[in-house]
Parts: C-alpha cells; sequence; structure tokens
C-alpha cells in the first residue's frame, strides 16, 4: 500500500494546476504528475465563427499573455486572407506588431521575474510563506519593487499603444494592423521623463542581470544542482539563425545542441510534431514524431531559445548570451534554474528592440493593411514569453472556422515540467516522514522555473491554501 | 404653420409641434430617451419598449405615442429606469451576447444601454438558446446569437422600389431575420454596410475585415449614448 501526495494548487504560477506525488512503501517519489484541471474547449468553440474574430476571441483564453495568441491567430488569418505568411505585411503593420509583441514579453517577463520568482530567489525556498511574496518583496526591498512595477507598466503602455487595450486589444486584423503609433506616444516612450523611457528601461534590465549575476556567484550550485536533465530544445529562429521571437523557422537541437529539427517551415508544423493525450490531464503532450512519444519531447521557453539561437541582433543582449555560453562551455544549458537567467537576457533583448523600433519612421506612417487571394487554411507561430505558441485554422468557403488547433506554450513544456517535478520530489522527499510547507513549495519552484500559464487570468500571489492530501492508493 | 403645444417631461415644460411623437419632442428640448428598435427616418414601431414612459400616468412607448397639449410624461424616473434596465437584461439573457470578442463592441446600442443604466449582471438566469450563425451570403453574415428581432433591417434596408432585403420567418420564440434569397444577389457592399451599420447590435455583419476601428475611436468609446441629445460635455 503506498501514499498520494497531492499539492492543489501549485502557487505563484498563471492558471490552476496541482501535483500529484506517488509514494511507495520506501517512502519514496515513484511518480509524479502535474495536472492542469481547467477544461477550455476552445479549438471547439470557435467553429463556426467568422475567421476575423480569431485574433480577438482565441486571445481570451489568456489574460496574461493575450497579446501572443492575438498576434499568433493574426499571423494565422493573415495566410487565409492572402496576405503572406507573417514577413510579407506591410512594414508599418510588421513593425507595430513586432512593437506589441516586444512590449508583452518585457512586461510578461519582468511579471514573471519579480513577482513570482524573485521571492523564492531572495527569502528562500523554506521561508515563511508569509513573507514569499511580491508584497513582502515591496518592504524589503523598495527600490526592487519600485521597478517590477514601473517595468511592467511600460510594457503595457507599449501594449495599449499599439493594440488599444492593456489587455486583449484588437490592433492586430487580418493582413495588418488597425492604427500608427502617433508622435506623443513615440515620444513618451523614447523621451519621457525619467525613469519612464526606453532608455531607462535598457539600464534597468542590465542591472537586473547584474543583480541575477551577485545571485548566482552566492548560489551557484543550488542553481546548476537544483534541477537538471537532458532535453531538447526547440522554439523558432529567424533564418540566418538569430534570435526573433515574432517570426522565422523552425528548429529544435538536442542536449548535446545537435540539430533534430533543421530549420523547417513552420506551415507546415504539423509533419513534426504529434500531440499525445493522457487521461490524468486536460493538457497534451506534444512530442517531435521523428523521435517518438519517449524521446521526442522537448522544452520552449527562454531557456529553449537561448539553447536554440546561434545569436542575438541586439549588442547588449549579444554580450549577456556570450556569457551564458562561455558558462556552459558552448553546449546547451539543461540546468532549468538558469531559466531565470535566459529569461533576464531576453528582458534585456526586446528593450533594445523596442527602442529601435520607436525609432523607426514606418511606425508613424504607412500602408496599414495587405489582402490577396483567399486560402482556406492558415498558420501562426510565434514565440510567447513561455515559449513556441502554434495557431492552426481552417475555414470553410463561408469564411467560417471549421478546424482548430492550438497549442500552447505551457503545453509544449508538459513532459518536461512533469520530468522536473518528479526530479525535485524524489530529492526532497527522500526519508522524509512528515511533508512540510518547504517541501511542497520546493516542487512549485522547479515548477515556476518554466513560468506555466496553466490557462488564463487565475493568479495566486503569495500565500495560498496548499492541500497536502495522504491517500492510501491500491498497488 | 403647425400648433405649437406644451408638454411637462419630469417636470420640465417642453415645447413642440402638435402631433410630434414624444420621441422626437422630447430630444428636440434636449431630453434623452433610450430607444432600441427605433432608427431615424423610419416609421416607429414600439416593439422593444425601451422607450416607455408614464405618459398622464399610463405607461406608453414614447416613439409611437404623438404629444397633446399639457401632457405630463414621467421618464427619468426611478420606476422607469428599473423598468428600462429590466427590459435590457432581457435582451441579455434571451441571446448570447459576448462583448469582449463582438465586432460591434464600442458601437453597440445594446451594450451602450447597459453601460448607460449601469447593469453589472443580469437578475434573470441566462438562457443560452442555440442559435445559428448563418454565413452562407455572399455579403453578410447573420449572427442570430446576437439578434434582438427590433426590425430595423427589415423595415429600414430596402431597395430602389422599396422592397425590403430582409424579412421575418417562422412565429413565436423561433421568429428569425433572414435576407431574401434573391434580394441578397441584389446586395451590393454598400447596401450591407448600410444593413451592418442598421443593426443595433452585431447581428449582421458585412463581410469584411472587422475591427479595423481601433479601440477608443468607436461612437461609444468616448461618450456614452444619449450624450449627444443631453449635450453631455
Amino acid at each position: 500500500m503506498g501514499q498520494k501526495i497531492t499539492i492543489d494548487p501549485v502557487t505563484r504560477v498563471e492558471g490552476h494546476g496541482k501535483v500529484t506525488l506517488y509514494v511507495n512503501n520506501d517512502g519514496g517519489i515513484e511518480q509524479a504528475r502535474f495536472h492542469i484541471v481547467e477544461f477550455r474547449g476552445f479549438e471547439r468553440f470557435v467553429q463556426g465563427r467568422p475567421f476575423w474574430e480569431m485574433p480577438v476571441l482565441v486571445q481570451r483564453l489568456c489574460g496574461i499573455c493575450p497579446v501572443s495568441h492575438h498576434l499568433a491567430a493574426a499571423k494565422a488569418v493573415d495566410v487565409i486572407v492572402g496576405a503572406g505568411s507573417g514577413d510579407e505585411l506591410t512594414p508599418t503593420a510588421e513593425k507595430m506588431r513586432r512593437l506589441m509583441h516586444y512590449g508583452q514579453i518585457f512586461q510578461s517577463h519582468a511579471l514573471h521575474f519579480f513577482y513570482l520568482a524573485s521571492p523564492d530567489l531572495l527569502f528562500g525556498i523554506d521561508a515563511d510563506p508569509a513573507k514569499r511574496n511580491v508584497l513582502y518583496l515591496a518592504q524589503e526591498n523598495r527600490d526592487l519593487a519600485y521597478r517590477a512595477i514601473l517595468m511592467r507598466k511600460f510594457g503595457q503602455e507599449i501594449i495599449l499603444a499599439t493594440a488599444g487595450k492593456k489587455i486583449h486589444g484588437t490592433g492586430a486584423i487580418p493582413g495588418g494592423i488597425n492604427k500608427h503609433l502617433t508622435i506623443e506616444e513615440r515620444d513618451r516612450f523614447l523621451h519621457g521623463n525619467p525613469p519612464f523611457n526606453i532608455d531607462n528601461m535598457i539600464q534597468w534590465s542590465l542591472d537586473t542581470l547584474e543583480f541575477f549575476h551577485q545571485y548566482e556567484q552566492k548560489h551557484r550550485d543550488f542553481l546548476l544542482t537544483y534541477v537538471n536533465f537532458p532535453s531538447n530544445y526547440l522554439s523558432l529562429v529567424r533564418k540566418d539563425g538569430a534570435m526573433d521571437l515574432y517570426h522565422g523557422v523552425l528548429r529544435a537541437v538536442d542536449a548535446e545542441g545537435q540539430k533534430i529539427l533543421p530549420d523547417v517551415d513552420y506551415h507546415e508544423y504539423y509533419k513534426y510534431i504529434e500531440e499525445e493525450v493522457r487521461s490524468w490531464s486536460y493538457m497534451k503532450f506534444p512530442y517531435l514524431k521523428m523521435l517518438g512519444q519517449e524521446r521526442g519531447w522537448y522544452t520552449v521557453g527562454p531557456l529553449a531559445r537561448i539553447n536554440t539561437a546561434d545569436f542575438i541582433d541586439t549588442p547588449l543582449a549579444q554580450k549577456e548570451l556570450e556569457l551564458f555560453r562561455s558558462f556552459h562551455g558552448g553546449k546547451p544549458c539543461n540546468h532549468v534554474m538558469h531559466t531565470h537567467w535566459a529569461r533576464l537576457i531576453e528582458i534585456l533583448h526586446a528593450a533594445e528592440k523596442i527602442k529601435l523600433l520607436l525609432e523607426d519612421p514606418d511606425l508613424l506612417s504607412g500602408e496599414l493593411v495587405r489582402e490577396g487571394n483567399r486560402q482556406f487554411e492558415g498558420v501562426g507561430l510565434l514565440e510567447a514569453p513561455r515559449g513556441t505558441l502554434f495557431h492552426h485554422y481552417k475555414i470553410n468557403e463561408y469564411d467560417q472556422i471549421v478546424q482548430a488547433n492550438l497549442i500552447v506554450s505551457t503545453t509544449n513544456n508538459n513532459q518536461a515540467m512533469n520530468n522536473a517535478v518528479l526530479q525535485v520530489a524524489q530529492r526532497v522527499f527522500k526519508g522524509q516522514k512528515k511533508v512540510t510547507e518547504g517541501m511542497t513549495n520546493a516542487i512549485e519552484v522547479a515548477i515556476r522555473a518554466y513560468n506555466p500559464c496553466l490557462s488564463c487570468a487565475t493568479h495566486a500571489l503569495g500565500q495560498m491554501p496548499i492541500d497536502i492530501e495522504f491517500v492510501d492508493v491500491p498497488r | 404653420m403647425a400648433e405649437i403645444v406644451r408638454v411637462y417631461i419630469d417636470g420640465k415644460e417642453c415645447l413642440a409641434q402638435n402631433g410630434e411623437y414624444l420621441l422626437q419632442a422630447a430630444r428636440e428640448n434636449g431630453i434623452y430617451i433610450p430607444t432600441l428598435c427605433h432608427y431615424e427616418g423610419v416609421k416607429p414601431k414600439g416593439s422593444c419598449r425601451i422607450c416607455t414612459c408614464k405618459v398622464n400616468g399610463r405607461l406608453m412607448t414614447a416613439c409611437t405615442t404623438p404629444i397633446a397639449e399639457g401632457m405630463v410624461v414621467e421618464n427619468n424616473t426611478a420606476e422607469i429606469n428599473e423598468m428600462r434596465k429590466a427590459i435590457i437584461e432581457l435582451f441579455f439573457v434571451e441571446g448570447n451576447h459576448f462583448c469582449p470578442t463582438c465586432e460591434k463592441s464600442g458601437d453597440c446600442e445594446l451594450q451602450a444601454l447597459a453601460y448607460k443604466y449601469q447593469i453589472t449582471a443580469p437578475r434573470y438566469p441566462f438562457l443560452f438558446p442555440t442559435k445559428r450563425v448563418v454565413a452562407e451570403y455572399s455579403r453578410i453574415i447573420i449572427d442570430h446569437n446576437r439578434c434582438v428581432l427590433c426590425k430595423r433591417c427589415v423595415r429600414a434596408i430596402k431597395d430602389a422600389e422599396g422592397r425590403s432585403f430582409f424579412a421575418y420567418r417562422r412565429r413565436g420564440q423561433h421568429i428569425e431575420v433572414i435576407l431574401d434569397k434573391r434580394m441578397s444577389e441584389q446586395m451590393d457592399y454598400e447596401k450591407a454596410l448600410e444593413a451592418e451599420k442598421v443593426c443595433p447590435v452585431g447581428a449582421i455583419m458585412a463581410r469584411r475585415i472587422a475591427f479595423t476601428t481601433p479601440v477608443g475611436h468607436r461612437k461609444y468609446d468616448k461618450k456614452p449614448i444619449g450624450s449627444d441629445v443631453e449635450k453631455i460635455k
């Protein structure tokens, strides 16, 4: 007779999930499962709706990164209206969308690092839960919390200026964008009163990296040994191999850095990726077809992007990438906690990109929409803050959606998160007779590194009731 | 010259031409009476009942009631407003109105009325009826989930010879608007846009790229419904 330990809900992640640990008679963890307990059904209920609603409708499945869904859906319907496959929009449309996207990356990564992850790093995994949250962070480190809030705000204001709303905007339309940036908006972001301008945001991004480096020097063993395992990594990269979060080709590398998916056209993703359904979770398990279910699972997100890209096309982020690469001996990094480092490099990259875009006159004027010959199928991919996001739609002759397939970023990380949970649980729970709050948080720390968005807007802050349930389960 | 008569709306003395409908008379005097089925230039129907006022103590629809000398009208009172709220809530629960993803959001009169009357949630249970989206027409799509059966499209969208493009079919709770098949072949892009504009909600969508008007630039984004009559600054 073994036992089952349940951590429900998992806190400081986006959405609702729970963890079940199966304990054997010797007290060891035999199996760990990270369940997503929300059922959304979007793929079914968008059927019958006009295709042009997709960018506005499907983004409603998330309140945290709706911009990513908005843009991925828009890229898919661009194909349907014959506006090209992602890089053939008008310069104004593509640049406005990129600005929106980098604003989203900037604010989402800031939210995750400062609000969700940093309390664990600053106060310790087994600290009092009353202190292990962003409110206590604000008390203890006012300057850090102040920056966190303003960095988020800056990203949100970029989204407002490009999408029309901070959350669930309507800026991206089939074949383009519905507005220009005004001169006032541009000048505010470029030269606004300190600290609210892009130069300051770049500086704060650098400061945050420096903060991480100091932490890393003091806690190197923790970051390197907490959770690590070989994984495949998948992301979009630009055709020349540069990191590109908005558009590119699909690349996957293995744990040693060998290309296992060599820069393929993402419109044919279904040739390379399959999804497996398991009865205990509403989240599917995608894998690379050619490697099969056992070996084909992969990681997406900041760590994957850092591992797959050849270089970053902004100078400050490239310098950080070189530091990251040299730390890991030029090989892919398989240390999950270094995802935080990768995420901070991306914050810097996003800030640099925002500055370049703001300086581009195409944002202020130019053609907004392009259309061509109607197609009956469209695929849109981009790199959301949490990883590669897939939107795929088929329409009938009356412009109605007949089939939709969404593979969201967190879904791609499903197997990797389960592996991380198992590895940490086996170490932390080994030989322990009593389960403490710190032990369950240790599991959550591993999950949080992936910054999973388990569905939409549920956002747990600080201490939430973690019900730990011991149940005898027959073997 | 038409005879000028005196009516009292919520205690305010108003002058208007004898025989005018109460709705028009109120508007000329800067008093807003909400409407949904009414459309300027089209013969009033009085079917949605939102413009109901108490006229000399009796409930009457303002869009179909001609004014007369000395009429005493209750319009913006707690009792009338509560009744109007109830009517708006009924529209919401007996259809499937998902404002967040509707392309009419911001331009929708039903949504604007809900904001004006500060409706946060309806008091009645949602019926979640099964409704069709009819997309077979070449120029427009009709989403019956959003239709409030105001009949504005039937009454207002006509060809040069006065023939309606739209009609009702079926009866009772099964009634729905259809686009006449033969007339639909005559419908051009401009007529489709006109039909979309006449529809107070998002039930009639011209087949085109929606959401081209950014948030913040839609009709009711800046000023609430009725403010053009009330001259709210």
